[in-house]
């Protein structure tokens, strides 16, 4: 058979595609053109040194590199401030079109596509392991280091080993206040969280063809969490809808070939999956949440590039509405953009926050990986609707955090203890 | 290049935030880095990475975070190699782009014992546990990852591309 006509999946297709070539097989080293070039206060600064020593002088595209300070802005310390000092010098210096000031900017893995800067079947690399977010919109997208970044941000160009793809079938009716979270969390404890390894996974079946962006954003946004490079969602009607205020339609769509041989392919039947939480201290690691109904918490999350958009804000408010925060409990609420903050508090979300005893932070990925706004002590336990629950992610090294979705770390901060919604309703 | 050191052994799934917790990341100076490496992890590393330069570790090393700070803070440290089980992508990738020499061999990281004798010729891809008297033999990587190996990193091999 022609190459050509060979089935490729979606992430073969975009590879291809963004190499000039109809084909490209698994396992081949490719190097690939880029759509965007990703970097935030924590990454870009090394890649910024790295680029310098390239010697290329300008970037090689100011409309495709994006510069977004999240992680430890509004600066933390002295220390962050010059990096972010030295980032948005280097904006100004090379004029990037997309570089996102504190007041402007919002956490990149929501910001991007909200701003629709991110398209279906574009080829997209980022300084940060949750890239692979922009899986949800049709898109191959992967985190990549900062010398990765530098020599993109020079050439438009980047090394890619072209990845086998494991398919993930979703199927039955989602209990109530079941999302993208749990159905995630669900998969990676199935798989572990080197069960994709390298791999692109492809997510679809008629229960993730009904679920919302934010939603389908979530899963994407673990994919990492299982060691995967992608996390893609095929485009549908879905898709374009989010895409309509934010595109004018001129994108690729690239749907995997049906009789395309995938490394393996996981039937989930979802009607029998409950609300779930990820234990200390690996996202694999996951339970029934009403089955850690005795671990008592010192702080809540609700945020992050993994939950931190509206449908997130929506669910907490739901519960939080006439209810107070445990006594014993800092609750932490951080919308992921400003566009989303804003309209959290047009729908009165924000007010509901605050009257439960709830404080509601500008955007920032800050407590998420123990950076600011949120430092768990030594013996200290949170439950966070983000997505890393390793040894002192959130702080101490003998803190632990508990990972879930909006639901429960909502129901638990009313309860001071890990609790799913009926308990609290 | 043939390497003679002993070996460090870690478990499996190793994570970056436990190789470098993310509240140094407001720092680019790789000494700075270095001198948290491990932090979360070993408290004794810096003690033992003055005797011993090889990490030998399980599977899924430096899975988490992309921060290319991780293998910058080993490599600083003095590490001259590490061996696992397996690794995951973007430490690999990271490690690979900044010339910090990764052997991925699961029959050689669950077979070496801490502190163990070892010498590793990254060329041929040949691990040896001289302690233990034993030779494992390490798929060698594609040649274009070869090619930045030489090159002695990304950037360098970067610009040797663009001279052409």
């Amino acid at each position: 058979m022609n190459d050509k006509n060979k089935p490729q999946t979606m992430a073969q297709k975009i590879l291809a595609y963004h190499c000039g070539r109809d084909y490209v097989s698994e396992g081949e080293i490719v190097n690939a053109d880029v759509d965007i070039v990703l970097g935030n206060d924590i990454t870009l600064p090394i890649a910024i040194e790295e680029f310098n020593k390239i010697g290329t002088g300008r970037v090689f595209d100011r409309e495709k590199v994006v510069v977004v300070p999240d992680h430890f802005a509004p600066n933390k310390d002295i220390k962050s401030a010059q990096q972010c000092k030295f980032m948005r010098e280097f904006a100004r210096k090379q004029d990037i079109k997309n570089y996102f000031e504190v007041g402007k900017m919002g956490i990149e893995h929501a910001l991007l596509p909200e701003l629709g800067l991110v398209l279906p079947g574009n080829l997209v690399v980022g300084a940060d392991s949750h890239t692979c977010t922009y899986g949800a919109l049709g898109a191959a997208s992967t985190g990549v280091g900062s010398t990765d970044v530098a020599v993109a941000m020079s050439t438009g160009r980047l090394w890619f080993m072209v990845p086998k793809t494991i398919k993930f079938i979703y199927s039955g009716s989602l209990k109530k206040w079941i999302t993208g979270k749990d159905l995630i969390l669900y998969t990676i404890g199935l798989i572990g969280v080197e069960g994709a390894l390298y791999k692109s996974m492809e997510f679809s079946g008629p229960t993730v063809s009904k679920l919302s962006m934010d939603s389908r954003f979530t899963m994407s946004n673990m994919a990492i969490e299982a060691g995967g490079k992608f996390g893609i969602f095929e485009v549908d009607g879905i898709t374009e809808e989010f895409l309509k205020s934010r595109s004018d339609g001129n994108y690729k769509i690239f749907r995997s070939d049906p009789d395309v041989g995938y490394e393996k392919i996981y039937n989930i039947d979802c009607s029998d999956i409950e609300l779930q939480v990820a234990a200390p201290h690996l996202p694999s690691n996951t339970k029934n949440a009403r089955d850690l109904a005795d671990i008592s918490i010192d702080q809540v999350v609700i945020g992050s590039c993994t939950n931190g958009r509206i449908e997130d804000m929506g669910i907490a408010a739901e519960i939080l509405n006439g209810r107070k925060v445990d006594g014993n409990i800092r609750a932490i609420i951080i919308p992921a953009t400003q566009n989303i903050y804003l309209e959290a508090l047009k729908k009165g979300y924000i007010e509901i926050f605050i009257n439960s005893g709830c404080v509601v932070s500008t955007p920032t990925c800050g407590p998420c990986l123990g950076g600011h706004m949120g430092v768990l002590a030594e013996g200290e336990r949170a439950i966070s609707t983000t997505n890393r629950n390793f040894v002192g992610r959130m702080g101490h090294p003998k803190s632990e955090v508990y990972l879930s979705g909006p639901s429960v770390a909502a129901a638990s901060a009313i309860a001071g203890r890990i609790a799913i919604p009926e308990e609290v309703m | 290049m043939i390497i003679r050191e002993r070996a460090i052994k870690y478990g499996d799934n190793v994570d970056t935030d436990v190789i470098i917790p993310a509240r140094y990341l407001n720092t680019t100076e790789d000494r700075e880095l270095a001198s948290h490496c491990f932090e979360g992890l070993d408290k004794d590393f810096k003690e033992k990475v003055k005797e011993r330069k090889i990490i030998v570790a399980g599977y899924n090393f430096g899975c988490g975070s992309s921060r290319e700070h991780a293998p910058l803070s080993i490599k600083t440290s003095g590490v001259k190699a590490v061996i696992a089980a397996s690794f995951a992508r973007i430490f690999f990738r990271n490690s690979i782009n900044i010339g910090l020499p990764v052997m991925s061999s699961s029959e050689a990281a669950g077979f070496i014992q801490d502190g163990d004798d070892l010498e590793v010729d990254l060329s041929s891809g040949q691990i040896k546990d001289i302690t233990q008297d034993k030779v494992f033999n390490v798929n060698p990587l594609p040649e274009f990852i070869q090619g930045i190996i030489k090159s002695g990193g990304y950037i360098n091999f970067t610009r040797e591309n663009l001279k052409k």
